[in-house]
């Protein structure tokens, strides 16, 4: 449990003010001269040492993830884009701090784009997140005036621009390849990778695309220390992480808790339980739409962390805890889900374009019973057809979660098949 | 180099090499859609995806750059599956109506479903199915079958420089379209049916005409503009179907314009087929070929011979045009010419093989893709030489290379300095004159490889010697021909006239070049013109006396003012030999035959060279060309590129203002077969009156 001393996140739920004064009475910018004297490579070895994983859903290693920028600016500036595209179902964790804790998102921006020698940093946001963008927009703006940002940015020597632009909708502008197309005014398609974006990025030019709730964290790490961040946690998957709990819960709600706390322990205090009880849970996705599902029995133990997850074969992914009763026709739910992906795939690759449809269209007649057990086995091999053969993890992100379903539920599944599908008539004989 | 390890064969490529190639470097056949040599890498159709060892999942094999030491398969579990199982979404939603799909027999889908695909379909759901889009008069689109592979895209907006091809639409609902459902405005339009690996886009004309196993294939050259690009002609019976390119770094890649392409349906219409002599009521009327010699036998006879001369058209082979020579020089006649727009390039650089460094494309056409300075004049290669535009596109896309452009106007594809049209400006730069022209003569002179290109446009004026003199102390200035480098190039656009340069097919001592040999028969001055195929130039106001005789494929102008007639074969109807404007010879061969009594050109003219007692001293094709050789060795080198310094370039004359331009108007109609083609017809009423208003189809080149 994280103590309230350790919390990052003071005002996640809005009840403070936003605005700069405000949020400086709360600890951001403090010391912001200080910490913008420390070297580019002391920072990085400072994330690195927190053991801070990126936030956006995949956990690599975020002070890594800075040290692949070049040493030198050379011919080409370097850029840190911040990916405020927030549109996993499930997951609402940026959203709350691009509105109550927008100053922390800057101030993160301004010391990790420093660390990576950016003079530019771009924060890509949801198209949707209109008052967000706004309270966001306030915040860059109240900065600006404070000469926090811009030339000579908070009297460090360092000039460094923010700018926010507005996406328009599209899921897979999440991924950071499709972002960056989307910000140079292309159409959002993936990228092929290598080369990755700390090499070729935004406009040919060495980026580093980092989720909202990594660089927001940043600033309290360098402030509070590395040690204590990497105290808190488990090895390897460490610090604060914020949940986000939704569905059949009595209280769904946002929190920051410590990494690594019993999925049922974060279910129980902070969502008020499961609706009816504990013994009423059906099934959770821990990490937003796109992991797989894990039953009951495995919710009862499993810790909430990367590898945690990672051995009951789903994921952390960004913290989108979804949680099913026993009320949820689990089939139709996870249809639901393949319906989403069949919609925001991109297109562009083979796999995922073609895939996405199929398995939507062999659930949605699951879901009626009107499928033959066969065809479980062949949904689960479109679902391996799909993961891992695509240019981005759309794909994978598609397939996991009815690999779920299928894992987990299969007696399920088997039984609504047998019940509804008429058994195979007999062709009469003509005679 | 890198060296890695493919299916236990460690194999060497160069740096910066992907895997694919590194793997048919080790002789793997790796399937693919996507990827194209020739285009930018999508990575896409993940039909390529093969093991390396440590990664966890299959790699885009034509994506990845080649890293030593890696260790790749290519036949593994993990690659067969996930090669079936890429292979099975490429399918679920395409038709499989391969029996009525024009692409059948040749389609990468078939053939890759054949080794790389599972024998049945899982697949129970209703399948896509996708409006088709409009693309003009050439392609046409069955958008069901598409397998978006986005080839058709690149093509467009790297090579052929029309952003209006795209895709829209997300996820399955994506489709590849026009946008506004417009015509494909491109001279290379039809390069993205073969570019196409499933029969989404097919050729429009050809629809339906032919299954690609019934075809006879004959390699040969293009005679639709001055490049001698290499096809495929596909024949069947007596009938050319279509022509496809030949893969030729050096000359057309694998691209070759519309007109080459689909200009094949004029070699059905007005054609002539059996010999025609003008009668007494002034109507041309069918005749034996003995018929129509003895009337030629006769007018000859009653000419004397400096009343007799000849002109040569576009479209003649060297063998047509060396014979013609030879019995032009039995007769005694010095009155000759194989430049039918008048251009003074040739006389105004010496003839022959040694004086082709003044009229050839010295550079190389591969040159084009390591200038760095180029500079347009006269001349517009987007209409004259498609395919050679597409290169200096790629060379602006790839290196930035700076174009100005003196004279001419559109748009090229690719960003333009201009200088206006005012040919006197030439003058000026080398007096020193500062205008615009600084910034050219600058950047020629940096230059380390910097090109002149110029077009008919610029050479076929009354002051072309003064331009060309111009343009020579323009070259001697910027350093223009170096030791290594040859900077000064003449871009022809016609198939013929370099054969007919390099023979020294022009007018001899006292004779008459084409402006004065029309004279010449409009004031009766001339009494008989032998006209093998010219048929650009207007002989119709000739003096009632005189006596014309066309050889030719096509009833076109040049037969309509004609007395004699004789039936000629066209070009994919005769193994000829064409000098493309490198100064490049090269051979095209027959593919069909030609109609009713039509002969090849050379054939004719040996016959009446007897008919008329002065038999010219060869039997056959074979004995020509020894004939030929002798008379100009270069001949004899056939695939080779020319560049020779010019030696002289025009000479001093004033220039006048008129304004430089290119001397095609409209591209799809450039020669008779072009314009006997109703296919070049519907591209002139889909580009040329949709574009430029009611004027622009009139003239024909």
């Amino acid at each position: 449990m994280l103590h309230d001393s350790d919390r990052i996140f003071t005002n996640l739920y809005g009840w403070h003010g936003t605005d700069l004064k405000s949020a400086r009475a709360r600890g951001d910018w403090d010391g912001i001269a200080g910490l913008l004297e420390r070297s580019h490579e002391d920072v990085i070895e400072a994330i690195k040492a927190s053991g801070l994983r990126g936030r956006g859903g995949a956990g690599f290693p975020t002070g890594l993830k800075w040290s692949f920028m070049p040493k030198e600016i050379t011919t080409r500036p370097h850029y840190l884009i911040v990916n405020a595209d927030e549109s996993e179902p499930g997951t609402c964790k940026d959203r709350d701090i691009l509105r109550y804790e927008p100053h922390k998102l800057v101030e993160g921006s301004l010391l990790a784009g420093k660390a990576m020698r950016a003079h530019v940093g771009y924060i890509y946001i949801r198209g949707e997140f209109v008052n967000e963008a706004k309270a966001l927009q306030t915040a860059i703006d109240e900065a600006y005036q404070a000469k926090l940002l811009g030339k000579n940015a908070a009297n460090s020597g360092w000039d460094f621009d923010l700018y926010l632009h507005r996406g328009a909708g599209a899921y897979i502008c999440g991924e950071e390849t499709a972002l960056i197309e989307s910000l140079e005014g292309k159409k959002g398609q993936p990228r092929l990778k290598p080369p990755f974006p700390a090499g070729v990025g935004l406009y040919g030019c060495p980026s580093t695309v980092n989720n909202v709730e990594t660089i927001a964290v940043v600033p309290t790490i360098l402030r509070r220390g590395a040690e204590w961040f990497a105290g808190l946690g488990r090895a390897g998957n460490t610090g604060s992480k914020l949940f986000c709990i939704s569905g059949h819960v009595n209280q769904p709600c946002n929190v920051e808790e410590e990494m690594g706390i019993p999925l049922k322990t974060l279910i129980e205090k902070h969502a008020g339980g499961v609706r009816g009880g504990w013994n009423n849970l059906l099934a959770v996705i821990p990490g937003g739409s796109s992991t797989p599902l894990i039953p009951k029995d495995i919710c009862n133990d499993v810790l909430m962390d990367f590898d945690s997850l990672q051995e009951a074969q789903t994921g952390l992914g960004t913290a989108g805890v979804i949680v099913m009763d026993k009320s949820t026709d689990i089939v139709q739910a996870i249809t639901r889900i393949a319906y989403f992906y069949k919609h925001e795939s991109c297109g562009q690759c083979t796999p995922c374009r073609e895939g996405t449809g199929w398995m939507y269209r062999m659930l949605e007649r699951m879901v009626r019973g009107e499928a033959t057990l066969e065809e479980i086995d062949i949904l689960y091999d479109v679902t391996k057809q799909v993961e891992g053969h695509t240019i981005c993890a759309l794909g994978d992100a598609a397939a996991w979660p009815i690999q779920g379903l299928i894992r987990h539920f299969r007696p399920a599944l088997e039984a609504r098949l047998k019940s509804k599908t008429p058994a195979k008539t007999p062709i009469e004989s003509v005679a | 180099m890198i060296k890695l390890t493919i299916d236990d064969i460690e194999v060497e490529v160069e740096d910066g090499a992907t895997i694919l190639q590194a793997c048919e470097t080790a002789g793997k056949e790796i399937p693919r859609f996507c990827y194209h040599e020739k285009l930018s890498i999508a990575g896409n159709c993940r039909m390529c995806l093969v093991e390396m060892e440590r990664a966890p999942k299959p790699i885009a094999s034509c994506a990845m750059p080649a890293g030593e030491g890696m260790v790749i398969k290519t036949d593994s579990n993990m690659v067969q599956k996930a090669r079936e199982g890429v292979m099975e979404f490429m399918l679920i939603n395409h038709p499989l109506d391969c029996p009525i799909c024009d692409q059948g027999g040749e389609c990468d889908l078939q053939d890759q479903a054949m080794g790389y695909g599972t024998a049945e379909s899982r697949y129970l759901e209703p399948k896509r199915a996708v409006e088709n889009k409009a693309m003009g008069p050439l392609i046409s689109t069955i958008m069901t079958r598409c397998i978006h592979c986005t080839r058709c895209v690149r093509f467009a907006t790297e090579v052929a420089g029309v952003p209006e091809l795209g895709a829209i639409g997300r996820g399955e609902d994506m489709e590849i379209t026009t946008y506004l459902e417009q015509a494909l405005a491109s001279e290379l339009s039809g390069n993205v049916v073969d570019l196409c690996p499933v029969g989404a886009l097919t050729s429009r004309p050809y629809a339906y005409q032919a299954r690609s196993w019934e075809l006879t294939h004959t390699p040969s050259i293009d005679v639709m503009d001055g490049l001698g690009c290499h096809i495929r002609v596909d024949s069947r019976g007596n009938q050319v179907m279509r022509v496809l390119p030949r893969h030729n770094d050096d000359i057309n890649e694998e691209w070759i314009s519309d007109k080459t392409r689909h200009a094949i349906d004029g070699l059905l219409a007005q054609r002539l087929d059996r010999p025609y002599l003008r009668g007494r009521d002034g109507r041309l009327a069918a005749a034996s070929w003995d018929e129509a010699f003895t009337a030629i036998k006769k007018a000859i006879k009653k000419a004397k011979a400096d009343e007799i001369g000849a002109l040569t058209g576009d479209l003649a082979d060297a063998e047509a045009i060396f014979a013609l020579g030879q019995l032009l020089d039995k007769i005694g006649t010095p009155h000759r010419d194989c430049r039918q727009d008048g251009a003074v390039i040739g006389s105004a650089t010496g003839t022959g093989g040694k004086g082709a460094g003044g009229y050839l494309f010295n550079s190389g056409i591969n040159g084009v893709d390591v200038a760095d300075a180029i500079l347009l004049i006269g001349t517009n290669p987007r209409s004259e030489a498609p395919v050679l535009n597409a290169r200096i596109r790629q060379n602006w896309l790839n290196n930035g290379v700076r174009v100005f452009r003196l004279g001419g106007a559109g748009d090229l594809t690719y960003p333009l300095v201009e200088l206006g049209d005012d040919a006197r400006v030439l003058e000026q730069w080398c007096d020193g004159g500062l205008n615009k022209g600084s910034a050219v003569v600058n950047a020629l002179k940096s230059a380390a490889r910097p090109m002149v290109i110029l077009g008919q446009g610029a050479l076929n004026r009354p002051d072309s010697m003064g331009i060309l003199h111009a343009v020579g102390r323009l070259a001697e200035q910027v350093d223009l021909v170096k030791e290594d480098w040859n900077g000064f190039n003449v871009l022809h656009s016609t198939a013929g006239v370099v054969g007919g340069l390099m023979l020294g097919f022009l007018p001899q001592k006292g004779g008459f070049a084409t402006p004065d040999m029309v004279r010449a028969l409009e004031h009766g001055r001339l009494k008989v013109l032998y006209n093998l195929g010219a048929d650009e130039v207007d002989l119709s106001r000739r003096h009632s006396d005189s006596f014309i005789i066309y050889q030719g494929s096509h009833g076109d102008r040049g037969a309509g003012c004609a007395d004699v007639v004789l039936p000629a074969a066209a070009w994919p109807e005769k193994d000829a030999t064409y000098v493309n404007t490198e100064g490049r010879v090269q051979r095209a061969n027959r593919a069909t035959f030609p109609p009713g009594e039509a002969r090849e050109d050379w054939a004719i003219i040996r016959a009446l060279s007897a008919v008329l007692g002065k038999k010219l001293g060869f039997d056959d094709l074979g004995g020509l060309r020894q004939a030929m050789i002798s008379a100009v060795p270069e001949f004899d080198e056939m695939d080779k590129p020319r560049s020779l310094k010019p030696k002289k370039l025009g000479r001093k004359q004033a220039i006048s203002n008129a304004p430089l331009q290119t001397h095609i108007k409209n591209f799809y109609m450039t020669c008779p077969i072009s314009r006997a083609s109703v296919t070049m017809a519907e591209c002139v009423k889909a580009f040329v009156y949709e574009n430029a208003g009611e004027d622009a189809g009139e003239d024909a080149g």
